[in-house]
Protein backbone atom coordinates (compact mmCIF):
# COMPACT_ATOMS: atom_id res chain seq x y z
CA UNK A 1 0.00 0.00 0.00
CA UNK A 2 1.75 3.22 -0.85
CA UNK A 3 -1.16 5.46 0.42
CA UNK A 4 0.17 8.86 2.73
CA UNK A 5 -1.34 8.75 6.17
CA UNK A 6 -3.65 12.10 5.24
CA UNK A 7 -5.11 9.96 2.48
CA UNK A 8 -6.09 6.92 3.85
CA UNK A 9 -8.05 9.30 6.79
CA UNK A 10 -9.54 10.89 3.46
CA UNK A 11 -10.47 7.91 2.00
CA UNK A 12 -12.44 6.55 5.59
CA UNK A 13 -14.16 9.77 6.06
CA UNK A 14 -15.35 10.38 2.51
CA UNK A 15 -16.34 6.90 2.91
CA UNK A 16 -18.47 7.30 6.04
CA UNK A 17 -19.79 10.77 4.66
CA UNK A 18 -20.94 9.11 1.25
CA UNK A 19 -22.43 5.82 2.72
CA UNK A 20 -23.92 8.01 5.32
CA UNK A 21 -25.94 10.48 2.52
CA UNK A 22 -26.90 7.05 0.06
CA UNK A 23 -28.54 5.90 3.21
CA UNK A 24 -30.59 9.47 4.31
CA UNK A 25 -30.87 10.82 0.61
CA UNK A 26 -34.35 10.00 0.18
CA UNK A 27 -35.22 9.53 3.68
CA UNK A 28 -34.31 12.37 4.60
CA UNK A 29 -34.63 14.57 1.90
CA UNK A 30 -38.11 13.40 1.18
CA UNK A 31 -39.60 13.70 4.45
CA UNK A 32 -43.28 13.79 5.07
CA UNK A 33 -44.66 14.41 1.47
CA UNK A 34 -46.24 11.76 -0.66
CA UNK A 35 -45.07 10.46 -3.40
CA UNK A 36 -46.51 9.66 -6.95
CA UNK A 37 -48.24 6.01 -6.92
CA UNK A 38 -46.72 4.88 -9.21
CA UNK A 39 -43.63 5.60 -7.48
CA UNK A 40 -44.83 3.75 -4.41
CA UNK A 41 -45.59 0.88 -6.81
CA UNK A 42 -42.12 0.14 -7.89
CA UNK A 43 -40.97 0.96 -3.78
CA UNK A 44 -43.25 -1.55 -2.47
CA UNK A 45 -41.13 -4.13 -4.20
CA UNK A 46 -38.16 -3.27 -3.10
CA UNK A 47 -36.98 -5.95 -0.80
CA UNK A 48 -38.25 -8.51 -2.69
CA UNK A 49 -35.90 -7.34 -5.99
CA UNK A 50 -32.80 -6.86 -3.63
CA UNK A 51 -32.41 -9.43 -0.56
CA UNK A 52 -32.77 -12.46 -2.97
CA UNK A 53 -30.32 -11.06 -6.07
CA UNK A 54 -27.87 -10.10 -2.92
CA UNK A 55 -27.58 -13.68 -2.03
CA UNK A 56 -27.96 -15.66 -5.18
CA UNK A 57 -24.53 -14.73 -5.98
CA UNK A 58 -23.49 -16.39 -2.80
CA UNK A 59 -25.53 -19.49 -3.28
CA UNK A 60 -24.59 -20.19 -7.16
CA UNK A 61 -20.77 -19.47 -6.23
CA UNK A 62 -19.65 -20.66 -2.08
CA UNK A 63 -17.02 -19.40 -1.36
CA UNK A 64 -16.52 -22.93 0.70
CA UNK A 65 -16.40 -24.79 -2.09
CA UNK A 66 -14.03 -22.16 -3.71
CA UNK A 67 -16.79 -21.04 -5.94
CA UNK A 68 -17.67 -24.21 -7.41
CA UNK A 69 -21.72 -25.08 -7.30
CA UNK A 70 -22.46 -26.91 -4.61
CA UNK A 71 -25.58 -29.11 -4.28
CA UNK A 72 -25.20 -29.22 -0.33
CA UNK A 73 -25.83 -25.35 -0.37
CA UNK A 74 -28.38 -25.42 -3.20
CA UNK A 75 -30.66 -27.95 -1.02
CA UNK A 76 -29.65 -26.27 2.10
CA UNK A 77 -30.99 -22.64 0.41
CA UNK A 78 -34.06 -24.55 -1.05
CA UNK A 79 -34.80 -25.80 2.24
CA UNK A 80 -34.78 -22.43 4.03
CA UNK A 81 -37.40 -20.97 1.20
CA UNK A 82 -39.88 -23.54 1.43
CA UNK A 83 -39.85 -23.49 5.06
CA UNK A 84 -39.76 -20.23 5.53
CA UNK A 85 -42.62 -19.34 2.84
CA UNK A 86 -44.62 -22.14 3.66
CA UNK A 87 -45.20 -21.47 7.34
CA UNK A 88 -44.48 -17.33 6.73
CA UNK A 89 -41.62 -17.61 9.63
CA UNK A 90 -38.69 -16.44 9.48
CA UNK A 91 -37.04 -18.57 12.51
CA UNK A 92 -38.09 -22.36 10.93
CA UNK A 93 -36.71 -21.20 7.75
CA UNK A 94 -33.17 -20.27 9.50
CA UNK A 95 -33.90 -23.31 11.59
CA UNK A 96 -34.23 -25.86 8.47
CA UNK A 97 -31.52 -24.47 6.07
CA UNK A 98 -29.08 -24.33 8.72
CA UNK A 99 -29.95 -28.13 10.21
CA UNK A 100 -30.30 -29.37 6.30
CA UNK A 101 -26.45 -27.79 5.70
CA UNK A 102 -24.86 -29.19 9.10
CA UNK A 103 -26.87 -32.96 8.36
CA UNK A 104 -25.94 -32.87 4.54
CA UNK A 105 -22.18 -31.87 4.97
CA UNK A 106 -21.65 -34.56 8.09
CA UNK A 107 -23.42 -37.11 5.79
CA UNK A 108 -21.08 -36.33 2.87
CA UNK A 109 -17.70 -37.06 2.84
CA UNK A 110 -15.89 -33.73 1.59
CA UNK B 1 -19.36 3.27 9.24
CA UNK B 2 -21.18 0.13 9.80
CA UNK B 3 -20.68 -1.23 6.17
CA UNK B 4 -18.31 -4.31 5.94
CA UNK B 5 -18.58 -5.25 2.22
CA UNK B 6 -17.78 -1.71 1.18
CA UNK B 7 -14.60 -1.47 3.50
CA UNK B 8 -13.51 -5.19 2.40
CA UNK B 9 -13.54 -3.67 -1.35
CA UNK B 10 -11.94 -0.52 -0.49
CA UNK B 11 -9.20 -2.72 1.32
CA UNK B 12 -8.89 -4.87 -1.36
CA UNK B 13 -8.45 -2.04 -3.71
CA UNK B 14 -5.53 -0.17 -1.21
CA UNK B 15 -3.58 -3.54 -1.25
CA UNK B 16 -3.82 -2.95 -5.22
CA UNK B 17 -2.20 0.94 -4.91
CA UNK B 18 -5.75 1.86 -7.02
CA UNK B 19 -6.09 5.38 -7.92
CA UNK B 20 -7.80 6.77 -4.60
CA UNK B 21 -10.89 7.95 -6.53
CA UNK B 22 -11.24 4.60 -7.96
CA UNK B 23 -10.96 3.25 -4.19
CA UNK B 24 -13.98 5.95 -3.73
CA UNK B 25 -16.07 4.79 -6.54
CA UNK B 26 -16.20 1.46 -5.70
CA UNK B 27 -16.61 1.31 -2.44
CA UNK B 28 -19.15 3.56 -2.32
CA UNK B 29 -21.03 1.59 -5.45
CA UNK B 30 -21.26 -1.41 -3.53
CA UNK B 31 -23.37 0.37 -0.97
CA UNK B 32 -25.58 2.19 -3.73
CA UNK B 33 -28.25 -0.34 -3.25
CA UNK B 34 -29.12 1.42 -0.10
CA UNK B 35 -30.38 4.49 -1.50
CA UNK B 36 -33.29 2.04 -3.00
CA UNK B 37 -33.87 1.02 0.52
CA UNK B 38 -34.08 4.64 1.60
CA UNK B 39 -36.50 5.10 -0.76
CA UNK B 40 -38.48 1.97 0.48
CA UNK B 41 -38.29 3.17 3.80
CA UNK B 42 -39.73 6.62 3.34
CA UNK B 43 -43.43 5.96 2.83
CA UNK B 44 -43.07 4.63 6.45
CA UNK B 45 -40.72 6.41 8.44
CA UNK B 46 -41.18 9.79 6.33
CA UNK B 47 -43.42 10.90 8.88
CA UNK B 48 -40.74 10.87 11.71
CA UNK B 49 -38.88 13.95 13.07
CA UNK B 50 -35.70 14.79 11.18
CA UNK B 51 -33.41 14.13 13.77
CA UNK B 52 -35.39 10.06 14.12
CA UNK B 53 -34.90 9.97 10.40
CA UNK B 54 -30.99 11.19 10.48
CA UNK B 55 -30.87 8.29 13.29
CA UNK B 56 -32.49 5.37 11.50
CA UNK B 57 -30.58 6.67 8.00
CA UNK B 58 -27.33 5.47 10.05
CA UNK B 59 -28.47 2.17 11.14
CA UNK B 60 -29.81 1.69 7.48
CA UNK B 61 -27.73 -1.62 6.94
CA UNK B 62 -28.99 -4.86 4.65
CA UNK B 63 -30.28 -6.93 8.06
CA UNK B 64 -32.26 -3.64 9.76
CA UNK B 65 -34.00 -2.91 6.67
CA UNK B 66 -35.02 -6.42 5.76
CA UNK B 67 -36.58 -6.54 9.02
CA UNK B 68 -38.03 -3.51 9.82
CA UNK B 69 -39.84 -3.63 5.98
CA UNK B 70 -41.11 -7.22 6.91
CA UNK B 71 -42.78 -6.00 10.34
CA UNK B 72 -44.12 -2.51 8.59
CA UNK B 73 -46.27 -4.50 5.63
CA UNK B 74 -47.25 -6.78 8.58
CA UNK B 75 -48.17 -3.92 10.54
CA UNK B 76 -49.76 -1.14 8.21
CA UNK B 77 -51.44 0.81 11.42
CA UNK B 78 -48.13 1.53 13.55
CA UNK B 79 -47.34 5.47 13.38
CA UNK B 80 -44.25 6.87 11.90
CA UNK B 81 -42.77 7.00 15.65
CA UNK B 82 -43.92 3.09 16.33
CA UNK B 83 -41.85 2.04 12.80
CA UNK B 84 -39.01 4.26 14.38
CA UNK B 85 -38.89 2.68 17.65
CA UNK B 86 -39.29 -0.72 16.03
CA UNK B 87 -36.57 0.21 13.20
CA UNK B 88 -33.64 1.09 15.71
CA UNK B 89 -34.74 -0.74 18.34
CA UNK B 90 -33.38 -4.16 16.03
CA UNK B 91 -30.49 -2.30 15.49
CA UNK B 92 -29.81 -1.32 19.41
CA UNK B 93 -29.96 -5.35 19.90
CA UNK B 94 -27.83 -6.09 17.13
CA UNK B 95 -25.40 -4.14 17.45
CA UNK B 96 -23.90 -5.44 20.52
CA UNK B 97 -23.77 -8.57 19.33
CA UNK B 98 -22.48 -7.40 16.03
CA UNK B 99 -19.43 -5.99 18.23
CA UNK B 100 -19.02 -9.42 20.45
CA UNK B 101 -19.18 -11.45 17.15
CA UNK B 102 -16.64 -9.34 15.69
CA UNK B 103 -14.59 -9.89 18.76
CA UNK B 104 -14.81 -13.49 19.33
CA UNK B 105 -14.51 -14.11 15.36
CA UNK B 106 -10.95 -12.37 16.34
CA UNK B 107 -9.99 -14.32 18.99
CA UNK B 108 -11.70 -17.64 18.30
CA UNK B 109 -11.85 -18.02 14.97
CA UNK B 110 -9.29 -20.73 14.19
CA UNK B 111 -10.73 -22.53 16.90
CA UNK B 112 -13.90 -23.57 14.52
CA UNK B 113 -13.22 -26.57 12.39
CA UNK B 114 -13.11 -25.70 8.85
CA UNK B 115 -16.64 -27.66 7.65
CA UNK B 116 -18.29 -26.12 9.85
CA UNK B 117 -18.77 -23.42 7.25
CA UNK B 118 -20.64 -20.10 8.67
CA UNK B 119 -20.10 -18.19 5.65
CA UNK B 120 -23.06 -19.93 4.88
CA UNK B 121 -25.19 -18.57 7.70
CA UNK B 122 -25.78 -15.42 5.80
CA UNK B 123 -27.38 -16.53 2.80
CA UNK B 124 -29.75 -18.43 4.66
CA UNK B 125 -30.96 -15.69 6.96
CA UNK B 126 -31.69 -13.67 3.84
CA UNK B 127 -33.32 -16.00 2.09
CA UNK B 128 -35.68 -16.94 5.46
CA UNK B 129 -36.07 -12.86 5.64
CA UNK B 130 -37.37 -12.57 2.00
CA UNK B 131 -39.52 -15.97 1.29
CA UNK B 132 -42.39 -14.92 3.73
CA UNK B 133 -42.75 -11.17 1.27
CA UNK B 134 -43.27 -13.19 -1.37
CA UNK B 135 -46.87 -13.22 -1.15
CA UNK B 136 -47.94 -12.54 -4.89
CA UNK B 137 -47.46 -13.46 -8.24
CA UNK B 138 -46.01 -9.99 -8.43
CA UNK B 139 -43.60 -10.47 -5.88
CA UNK B 140 -42.56 -14.06 -7.33
CA UNK B 141 -41.87 -12.19 -10.40
CA UNK B 142 -39.54 -9.57 -8.88
CA UNK B 143 -37.81 -12.47 -6.53
CA UNK B 144 -37.55 -14.28 -9.98
CA UNK B 145 -35.84 -11.49 -11.79
CA UNK B 146 -33.56 -10.39 -8.92
CA UNK B 147 -31.79 -13.51 -8.64
CA UNK B 148 -31.46 -13.86 -12.41
CA UNK B 149 -30.58 -10.39 -13.18
CA UNK B 150 -27.91 -10.31 -10.05
CA UNK B 151 -26.29 -13.94 -11.52
CA UNK B 152 -26.40 -12.87 -14.77
CA UNK B 153 -24.56 -9.21 -14.01
CA UNK B 154 -21.87 -10.65 -11.43
CA UNK B 155 -19.24 -10.20 -13.99
CA UNK B 156 -19.63 -6.29 -13.35
CA UNK B 157 -17.90 -4.30 -10.38
CA UNK B 158 -19.23 -4.93 -6.86
CA UNK B 159 -22.84 -3.44 -5.99
CA UNK B 160 -23.31 -2.28 -10.17
CA UNK B 161 -25.44 -5.57 -10.92
CA UNK B 162 -27.48 -5.88 -7.39
CA UNK B 163 -28.12 -2.18 -8.33
CA UNK B 164 -29.20 -2.74 -11.78
CA UNK B 165 -30.97 -6.24 -11.29
CA UNK B 166 -32.89 -4.54 -8.07
CA UNK B 167 -34.07 -1.78 -10.23
CA UNK B 168 -35.39 -4.50 -12.66
CA UNK B 169 -36.54 -6.79 -10.57
CA UNK B 170 -38.77 -3.30 -9.49
CA UNK B 171 -40.52 -2.25 -12.28
CA UNK B 172 -41.39 -6.18 -13.22
CA UNK B 173 -43.07 -6.32 -9.82
CA UNK B 174 -44.63 -2.92 -10.43
CA UNK B 175 -45.52 -3.56 -13.94
CA UNK B 176 -47.17 -7.15 -13.47
CA UNK B 177 -49.35 -5.56 -10.23
CA UNK B 178 -50.24 -2.89 -12.22
CA UNK B 179 -51.44 -5.24 -15.14
CA UNK B 180 -53.65 -7.40 -12.35
CA UNK B 181 -55.20 -4.71 -11.09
Amino acid sequence: MNYSEATIWAIIAIMGIGTYLIRFSFLGLIGDRKMPDWVLRHLRYTPVAILPGLVAPLVMWPQATGGEPDPIRFAAAAATIAVAWWWKNMLAGAAAGAVTLAVLVWLVPA
Amino acid sequence: MIAGASQFTAIQLMIENAPVFIVLAAALAVNLRMAMYSASLQPHLGGASLPQRALAAYVNVDAAYALGILKFEEEPDWSPKDKFLYFVGTMALMFPLWVVGTWVGAVAGDALPEKFDLEFAMPIMFLALTAPLVKTLAHLGTAVTSVVGALLLSFLPSGIGILLAGLVAMAVGAEIERRRT
